[in-house]
């Protein structure tokens, strides 16, 4: 952006290029985000939203898991507070992602870190990771930004359509559609594993933890994956050897 | 009220994802610090996936959502893109829960 200036024909190629990958890697979760975007958009003007505000919440919060939830909690009357802080705890674990992004993105400037940050979902954070190597490229800034904003205006023209066709929607075929988020971090982690199988071990074991937390501990679902995925992780550790691409 | 509640959720959810773009300035951590990061996503990756699929799916019958991710595994095991998978199992817990 800021560079375009001093840009040579070559450099060009190599931007339109980085951007073209990042349209394609990000193609899935585009493709992905849609059934998921327009069932959020359906329950969310079933709760009492209006078009505005079910889309606006795509455009501010951009995290599906938690626009469910409060579109849950919408309708059985809860208040700004209950709201707010059931979010926090839900998207903390974003934290614990961001932490492990920027350190494969450490050589960007600030100015790219900031905003690429904030486009960090399970899903943009999964890909992204799978895609590490892009970040020693001159243009990886541009890879990571094409990724994340096609992944956003799925995910925003998605929730603005299940708003407006909401009832035409078959019921049955919305409420199938909670498996899609699933199918697609089953989709991302089978391929890894199945090159690395200590990548494999790690995702199995954090499973492990997760299960105990919630169901016999009873932690609450935002803080159980966050703490099954920090120890879970520490496996890593042990396992995996330094140059482990992720 | 309900726009101040997304506004709400919107600030609660951006500072946790930039926040680190803030703290990770170190240029290199020890190694071990670089394989417990590089872990991340794979562990986060499983605890999105388990127990979650089989409650929130469908409530009533967890084996649904557990039929709707062995279909996504087995195309996923293929290498095909992700998108197939998602398709695959969306229209198994279609035809189940029809």
């Amino acid at each position: 952006m800021d560079h375009a200036q001093t840009m040579t024909s070559a450099d060009q190629f190599g931007r339109k290029e980085a951007i073209k990958k990042g349209l394609v890697a990000g193609l899935p979760i585009f493709l992905g985000y849609l059934p998921i975007a327009v069932a959020y958009g359906v329950l969310a003007k079933e709760s009492g939203l209006s078009t505005f505000e079910t889309t606006m919440m795509s455009v501010l919060v951009f995290a599906g898991a938690a626009q469910f939830m409060a579109a849950g909690m919408f309708s059985a009357g809860a208040m700004f507070v209950e709201i707010v802080i059931a979010t926090f705890v839900l998207n903390f674990r974003h934290f614990i992602m961001s932490m492990s992004f920027m350190n494969t993105t450490k050589a960007f400037p600030l100015r790219w870190r900031f905003p690429l940050s904030l486009g960090l979902t399970d899903e943009t954070f999964a890909v992204s990771s799978l895609h590490s190597n892009q970040a020693k490229h001159q243009y990886g800034t541009y890879f990571y930004l094409s990724l994340i904003l096609f992944a956003y205006v799925g995910w925003i023209s998605g929730s603005l359509a299940g708003a407006l066709l909401g009832e035409v929607i078959p019921q049955a075929l919305s409420e199938s559609m909670g498996i899609a988020l699933y199918a697609m971090f089953i989709g991302l982690l089978v391929p890894s594993i199945k090159k690395e199988w200590r990548l494999g071990a790690i995702a199995v074991f954090s499973m492990g933890l997760n299960f105990i937390f919630m169901e016999v501990l009873s932690v609450s679902k935002g803080w159980a994956i966050v703490i099954s995925t920090i120890i879970g992780s520490f496996l890593g550790v042990f396992l995996l050897k330094e140059e482990d691409e992720s | 009220m309900i726009m101040l509640t997304i506004i709400g959720m919107a600030i609660v959810t951006m500072v946790p994802r930039f926040l680190p773009a803030f703290l990770m300035k170190q240029s290199t951590f020890k190694p071990w610090v670089n394989r417990w990061l590089n872990a991340i996503p794979f562990a986060a990756l499983g605890a999105l996936i388990f127990p979650g699929i089989m409650i929130d799916v469908f409530p009533k019958q967890p084996l649904v959502g557990i039929a709707g991710g062995v279909v996504a595994a087995v195309i996923a095991l293929t290498n095909i893109n992700v998108i197939f998978a998602v398709i695959g199992s969306i229209l198994t817990v279609y035809l189940l829960t029809m």
